[in-house]
């Protein structure tokens, strides 16, 4: 009762806060995730947009592309360079990890905020500093970076060869800042899952999106760092004018890229697995059924998480690596397959026999595993040395990451977003808007990167200009697939906006969502929607495992993790 | 106020406790990061043993320095014991000033140490040994530097005997730092 007291007063004082105060300066973990949430969209918006450019330019070479104009060669490659980089570590990361570890760790662990408020303000803070830094460097003189998005040296690390040593720069210091913001914001989701989980919720009572997204922290804490040692000799390579990276003068470029893909394999898995846990709170919820093999799926996450540090040289076969070297890692990424398939199977054993409802957020779930599934099975053919010879930096390595990261980062976000909207606003997603976005987007994904595996295996290498310089590769039917994938991708985009009208729709006047509008019974359920400052009026208890659906003794189907009995 | 989140031990250890570990834990493999790239090209680059690389680095400045360190973190030892056993703010912020004391000679030698080879045409442009040189003794100093202002911070409130809790956790993270030098220290100076 005096933690409801206090509650109320905590309450009536947020009430008095200022704008400012209250959107920008915030330390109530739910504001933080949705400044995360809708920086991530405004990024994605940018990154989505300049996909369109520079498919534009692909399909139609020469042309005036709409809302931009000419395309030159430097800015399609700064275009490719920075699409790649906000999707992954300004929209991937932000909306997956920060927005709904935010979100979601404090009201499933059942308590009133993350345990230290001020450095996880300080984290959106810096990532926002972040962001703007990299807007910033498309206006420098010399435009963006237009290294790629993996920023191999010499080419990012002299300004001469790169011809924006300034951009260049912005880049380097806005991946660093952005790092700095996760590891802030890391060590405050792994601390308030180990620390402050509700009275009675043993391990394995934690719903499996904390843990997602708490394996997911400790991967990034892990294989982050000498990425950010790599960032500062970059830094001093392009600033300061050392060597690092220059083998004139004692370097190595090879360096930079064990230390980028020594990052940015577990980064892979850094975003897939907040993604795996939203599809699992999503498919048991809308199967009613609990959760196939809890644990199992915990140890194969440890299991990927160990592995995931182990193959990343297999994005280097061609670089110079010793080819005995090269079989190593051919093993070792085949056999990280190994529990990612397990967890797909897992999950669908999960849905077999379930009672399931086609809900919007539930059809987001089952295209990820679908759609996940082939961006798994292509990756088969270049964890292997020998195949990836052939077709290293074609389109083929592009359709199969996108067919990983879009599932990952657009689905899951998607997934997540429509699942947990009325828990987010208070009020329910309209269905109908819901399902024609979604369909409206799943088609065209497909009809985007499905022609450019075959573009790969007939030899489209990527970070090409004008493919009109290659009489190979500028035959009809090729240019008939670039222009097929670059309508797809409009069509795409122009279904976004059916997701945006149903947002802005759903928020004025959408239904009322009441406190547990899907009948789940994780401890966020137990709280207001959407949840007021202090999340719950008392703070729960923890009787039993997340997954406690359609219990045989009972007559609801569902079986929530605070009720006694 | 603080939250409740931040009251709980669920695990059994203090919040500030494990929250120091984990910053610890990310800081490692930052300094593993870069070490690692120094002792991989330090094998494949043999002269670097050689006066002009590796040869030209002062090992006696590198001794003083880390007797200073491991000097400072008694200091932070005796400021924890202080503030655990006795309960005795005021002694504790008297130790923690001893502490920044001594991360305030480390920097002053090195100050010297620095000019003195950079006059001498050792910058860190010379070689890619100098780099790694300023760039690794250079990240652990700005380490000392943040370690120093937390600590002017946490010697402010355990003055007045409030948060004597978190006179450990700067130990901690001093102590980090230290370890780190000893890592530098023989790779820089000693391995010849």
């Amino acid at each position: 009762m005096a933690t409801a007291e206090i509650r109320h007063a905590a309450d009536e004082h947020h009430g008095e806060e200022s704008f400012f105060r209250k959107y920008l300066w915030s330390t109530d973990h739910k504001m933080i995730a949705m400044q995360y949430l809708f920086t991530g969209i405004a990024m994605a918006l940018i990154g989505g947009f300049f996909a369109f450019v520079f498919r534009m330019q692909l399909a139609f070479p020469g042309i005036e592309v709409p809302l931009y104009g000419m395309v030159s060669p430097a800015e399609y490659n700064a275009l490719v360079t920075n699409h790649g980089s906000i999707m992954i570590f300004w929209v991937a990361m932000p909306v997956l990890l920060a927005a709904f570890g935010n979100f979601l760790i404090p009201l499933m662990c059942g308590c009133d905020d993350m345990v230290f408020p001020k450095i996880n303000r300080l984290s959106y803070q810096i990532f926002l500093l972040s962001a703007i830094v990299l807007v910033v460097s498309f206006f420098v003189p010399g435009g963006g970076f237009g290294g790629a998005w993996t920023a191999y040296p010499p080419l990012s690390s002299i300004g001469d060869f790169s011809l924006t040593p300034l951009g260049a720069t912005l880049w380097v210091v806005a991946v660093a800042l952005e790092f700095v913001a996760f590891l802030l914001g890391g060590i405050n989701f792994i601390t308030t899952a180990m620390n402050s989980r509700a009275p009675g919720m043993r391990l394995y009572d934690i719903p499996m999106a904390v843990w997602m997204i708490v394996i997911a922290s400790i991967l990034f804490m892990a294989s982050v760092g000498p990425l950010i040692a790599g960032a500062i000799m970059m830094f001093f390579d392009q600033q300061l004018g050392t060597g690092f990276f220059d083998p004139s003068r004692g370097g190595d470029p090879v360096l930079w890229q064990h230390l980028f893909w020594f990052f940015g394999h577990p980064e892979v898995y850094v975003v897939l697995l907040p993604a795996l846990g939203f599809v699992a709170e999503i498919i048991t919820t809308f199967a009613r059924k609990k959760l196939f093999a809890y644990r199992t799926v915990l140890y194969t996450v440890f299991a990927t998480g160990i592995l995931s540090f182990t193959v990343w040289a297999h994005h280097q076969f061609i670089s110079g690596i010793d080819p005995r070297m090269a079989h190593i890692f051919t093993i070792t990424t085949l056999l990280i397959s190994v529990p990612i398939a397990e967890m797909m199977f897992v999950y669908i054993a999960t849905l077999y026999r379930g009672s399931i409802t086609f809900s919007t957020p539930m059809l987001w779930a089952l295209a990820f595993i679908g759609e996940f599934i082939i961006g798994g099975v292509t990756g088969i053919f270049l964890g292997a040395s020998g195949p990836d010879i052939f077709y290293h930096d074609t389109y083929f390595v592009l359709a199969h990451f996108h067919y990983t990261f879009f599932p990952i980062a657009i689905i899951g976000a998607y997934a997540g977003i429509t699942y947990w909207f009325p828990k987010m606003f208070g009020k329910k997603l309209d269905e109908r808007l819901g399902k024609i976005h979604f369909w409206g987007t799943i088609i065209p994904f497909n009809l985007i990167f499905l022609p450019l595996f075959v573009l790969g295996q007939f030899g489209q290498h990527r970070r090409i200009y004008s493919y009109e310089a290659f009489p190979e590769l500028a035959v009809g039917w090729m240019q008939d697939l670039r222009v097929l994938a670059t309508l797809s991708l409009i069509a795409m985009l122009v279904f976004q906006f059916v997701f945006f009208w149903n947002f802005i729709r759903s928020l004025r006047r959408g239904e009322e969502a009441g406190e547990n509008p899907y009948n789940a019974n994780s401890l966020e359920w137990a709280c207001p929607s959407p949840p007021p400052h202090g999340n719950f009026a008392v703070l729960p208890t923890v009787y039993r495992p997340p997954y406690e659906y359609s219990h045989p003794d009972r007559e609801q189907d569902f079986w929530p993790q605070w009720q006694k009995d | 106020m603080r939250p409740i989140a931040t009251t709980r031990s669920a695990s059994g250890m203090s919040t500030g406790r494990l929250a120091v570990w984990w910053v610890i834990g990310s800081e490692i493999v930052i300094f593993g990061g870069l070490l690692g790239s120094y002792i991989m090209y330090r094998l494949a680059n043999a002269q670097w043993s050689e006066p002009g690389f590796a040869g030209s680095t002062n090992p006696w400045i590198g001794l003083l320095n880390t007797f200073v360190l491991l000097t400072s973190s008694l200091f932070a030892v005796l400021g924890h014991y202080a503030a655990e056993h006795e309960g005795d703010g005021p002694k504790a912020a008297r130790y923690l000033y001893m502490t920044f004391g001594g991360g305030l000679v480390f920097l002053l030698v090195k100050t010297f140490e620095w000019s003195t080879e950079i006059s001498h045409g050792l910058t860190i442009t010379k070689n890619t040994f100098w780099s790694f040189y300023y760039t690794a003794a250079g990240i652990h100093a700005l380490h000392v530097i943040a370690g120093m202002i937390i600590m002017l911070f946490v010697a402010h409130t355990a003055k007045r005997g409030l948060e004597l809790h978190r006179v450990e956790l700067i130990g901690i993270y001093w102590h980090f730092v230290d370890i780190v030098w000893i890592f530098l220290f023989p790779l820089l100076y000693i391995a010849k």
